[in-house]
């Protein structure tokens, strides 16, 4: 380390990049010759069904050297490495199981949102309702004669001011406490395919938690792991391993000071090339790439238009900024246009003077609702109305498009025509942080005026080569055809999981294409025990209520990777099925898809003839199918409009 | 004759009226309340029924918003003459010619950071512009620990902690820092930066008060900015203004509902190298019945016996402060940053800080190079004395020998920021620009003999006008960060160089004009 000069690396990036790969080859043989000795000595005689190794390797499905399965039996080494690899990415059962993330040209529909009946509209105003007042009423009697130690800090003590008002902690105290055992479970190992949980239970209705040492490995339908990155081997981590060796562990310094290295202008040349931009920086945090950025690109005098359900992190940089913020309504391109002809006509409140710049803010694809933004929508209105347009690819980058690169890909849109593409790193890459693409000069500007580039820390290198090696595997710059395979098996894990729940009677929001599926489940009490039932079943999911959802609309979140196969997805199925069943979530009405199959020989162009000759018009049959149904027609139904 | 029938007309229509209305349900309600609130008083009765119409009234009046008052009503066609015409101002202002300059120096450098980094023009040289004080980063067994920890979990926990993304290795670190400092609880965020921006508004909310010093850093003070607190600023390191100030507030709220009252201070300064009286802030504190926020970022790691930071250095018992925020991206080579302080402090911010809550968490690798570091500071504090011996070695050659510059960082301060001395400044009439000029030629004479330092940043803080300002004004400076990855004699080398660079600079005649 201290003489630099002896480890003088390649100047060509790509020759780095294969280095990387010659290791892995070798680490391989090697391990195969340990297992063929261990064989010889006849450690394990287990009768292990074919395996087949192609999708690991990702050699290409149409290519006729896909058929490279092995036929003799396992080792107990070779079988445990086996079962690792497939805990953090499931193998392909069949190459039909692919579908291209792409939008078809006609202009991008709200999804139809089904309404639940009404007792259950009732029900969940009643329990909030109830949530509420017995926390009162414990409050009232607990400050007065409950625990002195549990209650201290919502009292004054001692001359100081309570630490939390407990208005403001109620919510957090009275209702969240109640299923806290289904946030913040802690995991170990690496969250793919299967994410381990640690056991945990409470005495205390979830006031401590103690932890019984054992761990669960569950289907992880939780984690943020579109692309199924989230591997501690193959390319990427040998990559990562590589790198740690050479460049250590941390560059110890902002970019503006010494932290700006060569890995780290590598990583935004590729970052920008693979956006579509000419220049791109990148940051350690996702948080912050956005909370810095608004500061930096508008200020007092300007307007900034939010999408409604726009991340925390962009309303904290919006506030920060100094200029105007407005919300319109979620994806709504009427309430938007009618709000940008106001504000042009109208100038600044008060003082009539025009506007320095608008602003215009969305998400490419919506967290919790798993909507995405009307891009074309947003490019008509930009060319009347001149805003500048700020697009956050936190969840969509990497996840949409047929090349995984964002809304823009998916649309078909140039990304010239859009200012800012933002995007976080930590999602689909599996790695961590965040980056802002745009023109040259925008980003030379930026690196001057945002923050986080004087003060903030420059990602470690392990962070920026597991960057670098997914971008490329995306790219097919490194093993060809994987990087295709992953996109399109979450494009089609999507459909397929989506289509069978909307099948099976759930209310499913968001768009069809959509990573993120959302199940509502309305009463608040179901949300944990959702939680439980699932995870009984060792699936681990996301249940949301208030306040990151509307009161009315808490959910379970299910994020679909490429990590996953069709039998996790069937797996899901059946478990949300039999959920389903006993607490009483198919509230579907049948008017957001889910209808019975055609009859044969009728095509999807024909079905309003049809309907019309049999008399069906604006007939909608609530869709409760078998899960059998569900499974035998969902393959090839995903793959066509969705209905 | 037609008067009488016009008389029987009316009264069978009445009759007519009467039986309708007394046919409706809930007439004789209405009837029976209106005889029992005549009681004689027709004007009762008249104000009741001027009510009656005025609610109607209300009712069906078209609603309006209270905020347009100032609305010009536009035809459509005006409106889109008016979105023709208009012009935003381009995204982005195009770069000053000190931003130009500062771009263009930029240093780049080629693999690993260093003592010695090669720099991306083929030189290599000493680098003293980072915080890898320790050299840490160079340590093949915390490095072996990284990559185990690769193979364990990968690189990202893909997802943000309250959803799955809270890993076993982060309840470690933060169980083993909360150990190491001695308090409660602790909470990891993943960025440092970041991590005193979100803790200030998680407890501090409107109508709180904050005592803050003048001179705390960027991030602190966009925290203040974003809690939306009342903000008391007292004058930089002054003890007393602090009282006089705390002192005035408790004078104010009296008799008012009790609220929150903090004190934010750094423990080392990022602005100014230089560290606060903490006994004295913790007297205070319960005198006047305030909290304490103490930023560590440049403390925790350097100060102290074994690098536990300010409560170690001035023996305060770190309970006694309320909630310690500091990095773990500096020296110890990691990444993100943690607060320190009770358990209810800790968890309150697992839901209310932003940027815990809305980010995702910190890679494992970096939460057990964190855990490792920190044992190794533990259990080894040679570490912290050799690379205190380097600080003098190179302060000896800056501040008492140069002409030109001073340094204002406290002598166990690893960064040592060289400011011109005041009689310099005063001298040639030198503005604040024309100073960071002349020490931007400093850092590139210094380079040019093969040492790399660094300025401070201040622009960020020079934006801050009015108010937010704390009417405290930053002085450009010059920072050498010291490592122990270099031995004493190379250290006091490039002390000389940097000392010569700026003497060069300085007498410079171009220098001498345009100051």
């Amino acid at each position: 380390m201290n003489n630099p000069e002896k480890e003088r690396r390649p100047s060509r990036s790509g020759n780095r990049i294969t280095n990387f790969f010659s290791s892995p080859k070798n680490r391989e043989q090697s391990l195969a010759m340990h297992q063929q000795q261990q064989s010889a000595l006849g450690s394990s005689t287990l009768n292990l069904p074919t395996i087949s190794l192609s999708t690991a390797s990702g050699i290409d499905h149409d290519g006729s050297d896909s058929t490279q399965t092995l036929f003799s039996p396992l080792t107990a080494v070779e079988a445990e490495e086996t079962r690792k690899r497939h805990a953090q990415f499931g193998p392909l059962n069949d190459p039909s199981h692919l579908y291209v993330s792409m939008h078809h040209g006609e202009p991008l529909e709200a999804p139809v949102v089904d309404e639940p009946p009404y007792y259950i509209l009732i029900t969940t105003y009643i329990s909030y309702l109830l949530l509420i007042l017995l926390g009162h009423i414990r409050d009232f009697f607990g400050k007065r004669f409950g625990d002195k130690k549990k209650y201290q800090s919502l009292k004054p003590y001692n001359g100081f001011a309570p630490l939390n008002d407990d208005f403001d902690s109620f919510y957090t105290r009275r209702l969240k406490m109640r299923l806290d055992d289904c946030f913040a479970r802690p995991t170990t190992g690496v969250p793919g395919r299967y994410i381990s949980i640690m056991d945990r239970k409470s005495d205390d209705f979830n006031q401590t938690y103690q932890y019984t040492g054992t761990t669960t490995e569950t289907l992880n339908m939780s984690s943020y792991n579109y692309l199924g990155f989230a591997q501690s081997e193959g390319p990427c981590a040998d990559a990562v391993e590589e790198c740690v060796t050479r460049y250590g562990l941390s560059f110890t310094s902002p970019r503006s000071d010494s932290g700006t290295s060569d890995l780290v202008i590598e990583v935004e040349r590729e970052i920008a090339n693979f956006v579509g931009k000419p220049d791109a920086m990148v940051f350690s945090q996702g948080f912050v790439t956005n909370a810095s950025s608004f500061p930096a690109l508008v200020s007092k005098g300007c307007l900034i238009l939010s999408d409604e359900l726009n991340h925390a992190s962009i309303r904290i940089g919006a506030r920060q900024s100094g200029a105007v913020i407005s919300a319109y309504r979620h994806n709504d391109m009427n309430h938007l246009e009618k709000k940008l002809r106001e504000a042009i006509s109208q100038g600044q409140p008060r003082t009539h003077r025009p506007w320095k710049k608008i602003l215009v803010v969305v998400e490419g694809l919506y967290s919790m609702e798993g909507t995405m933004c009307d891009l074309p929508g947003l490019i008509a209105l930009k060319d009347k109305y001149k805003f500048y347009l700020f697009v956050d690819e936190a969840h969509s980058i990497g996840a949409l498009g047929p090349r995984g690169r964002g809304v823009c890909d998916y649309f078909g849109v140039d990304p010239a025509r859009i200012d800012i593409l933002m995007g976080t790193l930590t999602k689909s890459f599996g790695a961590n942080g965040g980056y802002v693409a745009a023109e040259k000069h925008i980003i030379d500007k930026l690196r001057m005026t945002n923050t986080a580039n004087h003060y903030g820390e420059t990602p470690a290198p392990s962070v920026l080569m597991q960057i670098l090696s997914s971008l490329k595997l995306i790219t097919g710059e490194l093993c060809p055809g994987q990087g295709d395979e992953r996109l399109q098996r979450i494009a089609f894990n999507s459909r397929y999981l989506r289509l069978g729940l909307k099948r099976l009677g759930f209310i499913v929001y968001g768009h069809d294409d959509s990573p993120i599926v959302p199940i509502v489940l309305y009463n608040p009490g179901k949300m944990p025990a959702f939680s439980h039932e699932m995870l009984k079943r060792k699936i681990a999911v996301v249940v949301v209520g208030y306040p990151a959802t509307p009161l009315i609309s808490s959910r379970a979140r299910f994020c679909v990777s490429a990590a996953h196969n069709k039998d996790d997805m069937d797996r899901l199925l059946a478990a949300c099925d039999e959920v389903g069943d006993k607490m009483q979530l198919k509230f579907a009405s049948g008017i957001a898809g889910g209808a019975d199959p055609l009859p044969e020989g009728v095509t999807p162009e024909m079905e309003k003839e049809w309907r019309k000759a049999n008399g069906l018009e604006g007939v909608v049959k609530p869709p409760r199918w078998s899960i059998e149904d569900v499974v035998a027609h969902g393959v090839q139904d995903a793959k066509v409009r969705l209905r | 004759m037609d008067l009488d029938e016009a008389q029987i007309l009316l009264k069978s229509w009445l009759r007519y009226v009467v039986t309708t209305f007394q046919k409706l349900p809930g007439s004789a309600v209405l009837v029976r309340y209106v005889q029992s609130s005549y009681q004689n008083d027709p004007i009762r009765s008249a104000i009741e029924l001027i009510l009656v119409i005025f609610f109607i009234r209300y009712l069906l009046s078209p609603s309006y918003s209270t905020q347009k008052q100032n609305y010009v009503k536009l035809r459509d066609d005006e409106i889109d003459e008016l979105v023709y015409e208009w012009s935003p101002e381009p995204l982005v202002a195009p770069l000053t010619a000190f931003e130009e300059v500062e771009a263009e120096k930029l240093p780049v450098i080629v693999g690993p950071t260093g003592p010695k980094s090669k720099l991306s023009n083929g030189r290599t040289v000493t680098n003293l512009a980072t915080y890898n004080f320790y050299n840490f980063n160079a340590n093949e067994q915390i490095k072996e620990k990284a990559i185990q920890t690769l193979r364990t979990y990968g690189v990202g926990p893909c997802g943000p902690p309250q959803f799955y993304g809270t890993q076993d290795v982060h309840m470690k670190t933060e169980a083993d820092i909360a150990n190491y400092l001695g308090t409660e609880g602790c909470i990891v965020y993943a960025q440092a930066f970041s991590t005193i921006s979100s803790v200030i508004p998680a407890f501090c909310k409107r109508g709180d008060i904050i005592v803050a010093d003048r001179a705390v850093n960027y991030a602190i003070r966009r925290g203040l900015e974003i809690s939306r607190s009342s903000i008391k600023w007292y004058q930089h390191g002054d003890m007393d203004d602090l009282e006089r100030v705390m002192l005035k507030v408790v004078k104010d709220q009296a008799g008012k509902k009790l609220t929150r009252r903090f004190i934010v201070a750094e423990g080392l300064f990022e602005m100014t190298g230089d560290s606060v009286d903490l006994p004295k802030l913790v007297e205070l504190k319960e005198k006047y019945k305030f909290r304490i926020i103490l930023d560590e970022t440049w403390s925790f790691g350097t100060l102290g016996r074994s690098g536990r930071g300010l409560t170690e250095a001035q023996n305060v018992d770190p309970t006694q402060v309320d909630m310690i925020v500091g990095s773990l991206a500096g020296p110890l080579c990691a990444g993100g940053g943690f607060c320190a302080g009770a358990k209810d402090v800790v968890e309150h911010q697992r839901i209310s800080a932003a940027s815990y809550t809305f980010s995702a968490a910190l890679p494992a690798m970096l939460a057990i190079t964190a855990t490792e570091t920190l044992s190794l500071l533990q259990s080894n504090p040679d570490i912290l004395t050799q690379c205190r011996d380097n600080i003098r070695a190179m302060r000896a050659q800056l501040d008492p020998r140069s002409d030109w510059v001073t340094c204002t960082s406290v002598p166990e301060n690893p960064i040592l920021l060289l400011v011109l001395k005041p009689e310099v400044v005063k001298g040639r009439n030198l503005s604040i620009l024309g100073q960071e000029r002349l020490l931007q030629e400093c850092v590139d004479e210094a380079l040019a003999n093969g040492v790399l330092i660094t300025k401070l940043k201040t622009m960020p803080l020079l934006n801050y006008v009015g108010s937010q300002s704390g009417g405290w004004q930053v002085q450009p400076a010059l920072k050498v960060c010291v490592t122990s990855g270099l031995s004493k004699k190379e250290i006091e080398k490039a002390g000389i160089t940097i000392r010569h660079a700026i003497t060069k600079v300085m007498t410079r005649k171009s220098s001498a004009r345009t100051g």
